[in-house]
């Protein structure tokens, strides 16, 4: 009888086990009635973000403490996760009905997830605020759903003092990969544990080595990929072939968290390819460096992100948490702020007000950020089976990278598991 | 008191019955406690989540009916197949070297010597401690370029192998971490089986001359498989849902040599939005893990003895 019984609970163990992965309740798309009556009444309003995560924790801060010193009824309860976790811990959220009155999306999040809903129209704001392509991505149907609080590009990061040592010119926005190629190799040193370059092997990084390359990742009417052609494995080659030679192996430890960043700061990577959200963390660094246009094959093609604030569908305070989204994004604290900590750029329209954004020094060349906007690699978007593609493409080419597969193979492969997807 | 009795000897049927309805109805009282979060959190989870399993659902929009599809399109999904068998993969690495391991230590502990319930607890403080921990640890433990592991292997001459990174060895690196936490547990249930064990019987055997290995394998062994049948049984059915030191460790990865079924339901509803995929999925694990379970039991007759 014992075993029975104890068989009985193992199995009921199994059973809550199996079952607790997946055992959300609500379908969270209950419209509540917007709260218009908000008035003079205090409020506290919720703001989930990861914009903040890493290091711009009390930049965001002095931005709250600005909104509620001129809205003193409202209280903004902040809330800050890594990149990492944001987006699954959103998912939870919207889909319980625990989501945050504001909370950060991106871009590439944004088509996903607008058609369900989530998102409150944000009717009463000014539009012309702000930069009109990056507000552009976050209006549907000439709604707007979103506002961005930032965008930023990623750029070649590179330490001077490697450059000097090895007698090498530093980076201009008219390198192509070539001269990217062989600077790298001059500075890899194996016995010194200094490498030439840093370029993660992503999805990120290869639709924009492609556009680069001249390129496509989908076809025009983005039924099927298009990367599996000269291009695209010249793309592919550009990345993987790094691995090893001019840049460390996954083995070695790249592609962990902050790895890169821990190689830079001990000054040990000539290159580093990564975005202008790192020059806070770059700026402790005892060595000089600075920032060019990131070098292009037969073109220059830059990434940009951009970021941007949603007020929940179904939050009860729709005002309040509207004028935060909006002086989040708009406001010149919030401009001042990011300026001077070097916190990703405003999108605003008035460029004039970006000027000192060039004299604040480290890295001296930010005109490199303005550049790389001349040819920008706009990610590919497929809706719904987005993660799904972008773990194909990263999973492939680290297979490549590591040598078991061919760049050949590691296309091929994706190609057809993405088709797949889009089928 | 006095009016009871009397009225027990008068109509001693129906107080019996009464009695009994009582006994039922305090039964219940006591097991309310802890059946209705089981019902909360456990049988309505359930049910909830084979509807969702008839549905199309990315977390975020209405949920649409689609019937069986969910079911229909896994049976076809390669990945899910492979998901099992890395499962597979992972359940028949831990289940013999936490079976053998347990057990050698339990024979070892079992016996009478200084620091034996100091040894115990040691080999217990894994099984106590976070599996968070655990598996960042194990990582570094097994790191391809700066752990230990490898560096002790190249003392020894052996270019140690990429662990994590390697798709041929993120399995066996998770299997390792597991088995190393799961030997405690594994040890003190058989542990309290040897202690159960009649002493008379070894008494006779070596009155009449059987050595220890006779010992272990005539008497020990078959006496202990009521312990060692719960220790496959459980092991087997954690087994099949391991998920903790995947996430922790590889994430599934690298390019999904170690995606187990239910890093591939989170993965589904989490990351890809297909809940409904995923319900499907977990619903399929848990007839996986109910059939091997009943067979399991079916099996029982031929090998354990029950004194």
């Amino acid at each position: 009888m014992r075993k029975r019984i104890l068989s009985g609970i193992g199995s009921v163990a199994a059973l809550s086990l199996a079952l607790a992965a997946c055992s959300s309740s609500t379908d969270g798309t209950e419209v509540s009635e917007s709260a218009t009556s908000d008035a003079m009444e205090p409020v506290t309003i919720t703001y989930s973000n990861f914009i903040s995560n890493g290091g711009n924790e009390e930049n965001l801060q002095t931005i709250v403490d600005a909104f509620e010193a001129e809205y003193p009824y409202i209280t903004v309860d902040v809330t800050t996760l890594p990149y990492a976790d944001y987006f699954t811990v959103l998912q939870t959220d919207l889909a319980a009905g625990t989501t945050a009155d504001v909370f950060d999306i991106e871009y590439a999040t944004y088509p996903a997830y607008q058609p369900s809903g989530v998102f409150a129209p944000l009717d009463g704001v000014d539009t012309s605020a702000y930069r009109g392509d990056v507000a552009a991505a976050y209006a549907t149907d000439g709604v707007q759903y979103a506002l961005p609080t930032s965008f930023s590009t990623v750029v070649l990061f590179y330490n001077k003092d490697l450059f000097d040592a090895a007698g090498l010119d530093y980076p201009t926005s008219d390198w192509t990969w070539d001269d990217e190629r062989a600077a790298a190799e001059a500075l890899t040193d194996a016995d010194a544990g200094v490498w030439g370059d840093y370029q993660p092997i992503s999805y990120y990084e290869y639709y924009k080595a492609l556009v680069q390359a001249g390129g496509q990742f989908l076809t025009d009417d983005g039924s099927a990929v298009a990367f599996n052609s000269p291009e695209g494995l010249a793309a592919a080659e550009w990345l993987v072939e790094k691995s090893g030679t001019v840049m460390p192996t996954a083995e070695q430890g790249a592609g962990t968290a902050d790895f890169d960043t821990s190689l830079w700061a001990d000054g040990k990577l000539g290159m580093w390819h990564t975005g202008i959200w790192m020059f806070g963390a770059a700026d402790g660094s005892d060595f000089a460096w600075d920032i060019a246009v990131e070098p292009g094959d037969v073109q220059n093609a830059s990434a940009v992100f951009s970021n941007a604030v949603a007020v929940s569908a179904t939050s009860e305070h729709q005002d309040a948490a509207a004028l935060f989204a909006e002086f989040l994004s708009a406001s010149d604290t919030m401009v001042d702020v990011r300026l001077e900590t070097g916190w990703e750029l405003p999108a605003i329209s008035d460029t004039a007000t970006l000027s000192t954004y060039l004299d604040q020094g480290d890295p001296d060349n930010r005109q490199a950020v303005f550049d790389s906007l001349d040819g920008i690699a706009l990610p590919p978007i497929i809706g719904d089976n987005q993660a799904q593609m972008q773990d194909i493409i990263g999973n492939e080419l680290t297979e490549a990278a590591a040598g078991r597969i061919t760049a050949e193979e590691a296309l091929a492969n994706a190609e057809s598991k993405i088709n797949d997807l889009l089928g | 008191m006095t009016a009871t009795a009397a009225r027990t000897r008068l109509l001693p049927t129906a107080t019996a019955r009464g009695r009994q309805r009582r006994a039922t109805a305090t039964a219940y009282l006591f097991l309310a406690p802890s059946a209705i979060p089981l019902l909360l959190f456990v049988v309505y989870p359930m049910f909830r989540a084979a509807w969702t399993s008839l549905h199309e659902w990315n977390l975020l929009s209405e949920k649409s009916w689609v019937g069986l599809d969910n079911y229909a399109d896994l049976v076809s999904d390669p990945e899910t197949a492979a998901a099992f068998l890395h499962t597979l993969y992972y359940v028949l690495g831990v289940l013999p070297l936490t079976l053998v391991g347990g057990l050698a230590l339990a024979l070892g502990l079992h016996r009478a010597f200084r620091g034996r319930n100091l040894l115990r607890g040691v080999y217990f403080l894994p099984v106590v401690t976070s599996w968070i921990a655990v598996a960042i640890v194990w990582r570094w433990l097994l790191n391809p370029s700066v752990g230990i592991v490898n560096e002790a292997l190249s003392w020894i001459g052996i270019d140690g192998p990429g662990w994590w990174t390697d798709p041929a060895w993120s399995m066996p690196s998770i299997i390792l971490a597991s088995a190393w936490k799961d030997l405690g547990y594994v040890m003190v249930l058989l542990l309290a089986g040897l202690q159960a064990l009649p002493t008379d019987v070894q008494e006779a055997a070596m009155i009449d001359g059987a050595g220890w290995w006779r010992r272990l394998r005539s008497i020990t062994l078959p006496l202990l498989t009521p312990a060692l049948f719960f220790v496959v049984v459980i092991t087997l059915i954690n087994g099949f849902q391991v998920f903790d030191q995947v996430y922790a460790m590889t994430g599934g990865g690298p390019n999904g040599s170690s995606e187990v079924v239910v890093m591939r339901i989170y993965d589904m509803t989490f990351r890809y939005g297909e809940a409904g995929l995923a319900s499907a999925l977990s619903m399929v694990l848990f007839l996986v893990i109910l059939l091997i379970t009943l067979g399991q039991m079916r099996g029982e007759r031929k090998w354990v003895n029950y004194v």
